[in-house]
């Protein structure tokens, strides 16, 4: 293992080399790892949905003894070979794995940690054991463990494309099926789907794609491949087609850069890296993707709060208005919203940080709801402002008197839903609790105060437009 | 012949820590997570011969058990923040961590005296070789000392909070609910899982540690009635795969280390066998035993 330094000059060479594609044993190996990554985390898709992430690690692990079984028997190392033992006893562990819950009262994560580890005792016993016997063919085995792309042979590489291109197919055509198992499995019953056999096939599908992985990542990090890049691609896609595609394009990209490293230094474990590129993919997705990222949640986060700092700054205006002894003894309708309020009095009326509520009047300037009065260096708010303002009295005072009225509420208790629900209501709504409180007459909230309208206001129009 | 007696008396002691913490583990159904920090703990024990730049046993036990730990909280965290299913957050960190204790070792090869083949084997066979002395005096091996402590610590832990333990084990919302702090103890069974996998890295390395944490835990699950019985039965499997794995590994020429694994195995698999035979036999449905007297 020793050879690799710390740094070399001459890896830029092997990098640049390794992109001429001029070897075409690398190419070989870059085209293996490359499908090899596209069929593993495809498949691996459907473990995810079926909520068996891990099964993959199991089912890497129990392949070990089928493999050196397969040598002790026969004493030659052909791929076909190996991929048959492989997956028999891959399957042999799928059994175990599915019959001791079902039979005993051992767990099923139990279950699944007993085949993986006993499995992988079994294969690294037979191992040893091999490493003792006067037979040739057998330095090649160890390499399973953790990969080596780089010893891949041409035949090794041909049975893998084959085999990934076959498990590919089969996805495609019955793509179908597999999703309605997986996400709907008693209607797929009920509608007489054959469930037994889809999912024995998928078991296959999936037991071999981890065979063939074995060489290029190694049995015990197989689970990444099948794992990972499905995880990562959740935070791309809401549809399954969608996010099996991704999955497979971050796989296979993860493929062709341990290829890479596989060409640049041959005696690295080609698993590990595999991973390791995996994880940084994952890490990208986790973060920076649209939508569904980390960064992306935050900044939605910001600005829902921002709207409702907003909005509860116009709302205060409002009060502040209608409680102004100028409005004292005017009809409700025909109140002044255009008062001018310094910050101490909307600090007096909603608790609210200064900083925060600077930045939120420089907002609803700047939105034009708002303006400053250069006197009294005060705010009052715009002809849009006073608009924005009734709407969400009016939305908050609705749902008061909603709950009370309609849902016999506790009074004292309704401020605190009116204030969550006053930023989420549609205009829809507001009308659809209009018309279920319309038989009550006038329209005033429980505590008494008139519930303004902004229906027919003068600036909906233009708003409108 | 005195080598092989330090090579039982370690895998001996290996194997009963194993399983101690692993009755604990297969209870709360942290099989998995148990798994995975006896994985990442590799890389824990090679950022701790970088950063110490030698075998320093206090170096290597905080390291392991710090990546122990954060691989615990790092699946928590992930899970809970991505929303991605439990195992497979467990899954993502797990392989990460043990990918990079791998890949550091290929590429320090020369500088830490670690390899590949002791990650997945353990070295059990030199360990009467590395030897402690104190002034003239020859005290035996040092991994048996590094567990025989770790094994003297699990023993005081959990005989003072058993029946914390058991509370938590069995009854993790009754425990909620009466103030005990879960995930205290959570954290505690992760550091005890985590200092035990790193001490038993130079007997089994660190994936057949997995087989020692459960398989003897779940053969003792299907038979023992109370948590009490348990444990011994976990014990006792645990004694008896070292004795027989040994006696395989002599008589193969294999690996020891796989062999107790191996044995561990073929005995769970013995004993389902013997239960399933018993219930045909009996022609009734025989009730699984549930471990009801928990506060007996």
């Amino acid at each position: 293992m020793g050879d690799f330094v710390a740094y070399n000059p001459s890896y830029w060479a092997l990098f640049v080399e390794f992109w001429q594609l001029n070897d075409p044993n690398a190419v070989w190996v870059l085209i293996g790892s490359a499908l090899l990554g596209l069929s593993a985390s495809v498949i691996g898709g459907f473990a995810f949905l079926r909520k068996r992430s891990l099964m993959g690690d199991a089912l890497a692990h129990a392949a070990l003894p089928g493999v050196m079984t397969a040598f002790i028997l026969f004493h030659a190392n052909t791929p076909i070979l190996m991929f048959l033992g492989a997956v028999s006893s891959s399957f042999l562990g799928l059994f175990l794995m599915d019959w001791l819950p079902k039979n005993t009262k051992i767990k099923p994560d139990a279950a699944m940690a007993i085949t993986l580890s006993f499995f992988f005792a079994l294969g690294l016993m037979e191992l040893s054991y091999i490493q003792g016997l006067e037979v040739a063919g057998k330095s090649g085995l160890d390499k399973i463990l953790f990969g080596q792309a780089a010893a891949m042979l041409p035949h090794d590489i041909y049975l893998l494309s084959i085999v990934a291109i076959i498990v590919l197919i089969m996805v495609a055509l019955f793509f179908q099926k597999f999703r309605l198992i997986a996400f709907n499995r008693s209607y797929a019953k009920s509608i007489g789907l054959n469930i037994p056999f889809y999912e024995v096939l998928l078991a296959l599908l999936i037991v071999m794609s981890v065979v063939i992985g074995l060489q290029i990542v190694g049995v015990v990090l197989m689970a990444a491949v099948l794992l990972t890049p499905v995880a990562a691609a959740r935070f791309w896609n809401q549809n399954l087609p969608g996010m099996l595609m991704t999955a497979g394009g971050i796989g296979a990209i993860s493929g062709v850069l341990s290829a890479n490293v596989s060409y640049m230094a041959p005696a690295m474990p080609t698993g590990p890296w595999m991973v390791v590129m995996l994880f940084i993919l994952f890490v990208i997705s986790f973060l920076f993707a649209p939508r569904k990222g980390l960064l992306s949640n935050l900044a939605q986060q910001r600005q829902l709060r921002r709207h409702v700092c907003d909005e509860n700054v116009l709302r205060t205006f409002y009060i502040l208005n209608e409680r102004h002894p100028v409005n004292d003894k005017k009809e409700h309708s025909a109140i002044d919203l255009g008062l001018a309020f310094g910050e101490e009095a909307i600090l007096a009326v909603r608790g609210i940080a200064i900083g925060k509520l600077k930045q939120t009047l420089q907002r609803l300037e700047q939105k034009g709801l708002l303006s400053r009065t250069h006197d009294t260096d005060g705010w009052r708010l715009t002809e849009m402002g006073m608009f924005a303002a009734m709407t969400l009295t009016r939305r908050h005072r609705l749902w008061e008197s909603y709950l009370t009225e309609q849902l016999d509420m506790d009074v004292n208790k309704v401020h605190h839903y009116a204030e969550q629900i006053e930023h989420l209501l549609t205009d829809e709504e507001t009308l659809q609790i209009e018309q279920a409180l319309a038989q009550q007459g006038a329209l005033r909230d429980p505590h008494g105060r008139k519930i303004p309208d902004s229906r027919n206001h003068p600036i909906q129009d233009e708003v409108a437009k | 012949m005195i080598s092989d007696l330090w090579i039982l008396a370690t895998a001996s002691l290996v194997a009963i820590s194993c399983s101690m913490v692993g009755v604990f583990l297969v209870l709360r159904r942290m099989s998995l997570l148990g798994d995975a920090i006896s994985h990442s703990v590799l890389l824990g024990i090679v950022l701790a011969y970088l950063i110490a730049g030698s075998r320093s046993v206090v170096a290597m036990m905080i390291g392991a058990t710090l990546i122990g730990l954060l691989t615990a909280w790092l699946s928590n965290a992930l899970h809970r923040v991505s929303k991605l299913q439990t195992d497979a957050s467990i899954g993502i960190v797990f392989t990460w961590f043990f990918a990079l204790g791998v890949i550091l070792i290929s590429i320090y090869a020369g500088q830490v005296d670690l390899d590949q083949e002791c990650v997945l084997y353990g070295e059990i066979a030199f360990v009467p070789f590395d030897t402690i002395i104190w002034g003239e005096q020859d005290l035996g091996p040092r991994a048996l000392w590094i567990i025989g402590g770790v094994f003297i610590v699990n023993l005081i832990l959990i005989l003072l909070a058993f029946e914390r333990f058991k509370l938590v084990a069995f009854h993790p919302a009754l425990a909620l609910s009466l103030g005990v702090s879960v995930s205290f103890w959570h954290y505690l069974l992760m550091t005890m899982v985590s200092l035990t996998t790193v001490a038993s890295f130079d007997a089994v390395g660190a994936i057949l540690v997995v087989a020692l944490l459960v398989i003897p835990a779940s053969s003792a699950y299907l038979l023992a009635s109370s948590l009490r019985s348990m444990l011994w039965f976990a014990a006792g499997y645990a004694q008896a795969a070292v004795l027989l794995g040994y006696a395989l590994a002599v008589w193969l020429d294999s690996s020891i280390a796989a062999s107790i694994a191996v044995m561990a195995g073929v005995l769970l698999i013995v004993t389902v066998l013997v239960l399933q035979w018993q219930k045909q036999r009996h022609g009734i449905k025989v009730k699984a035993t549930v471990l009801d007297d928990t506060f007996h």
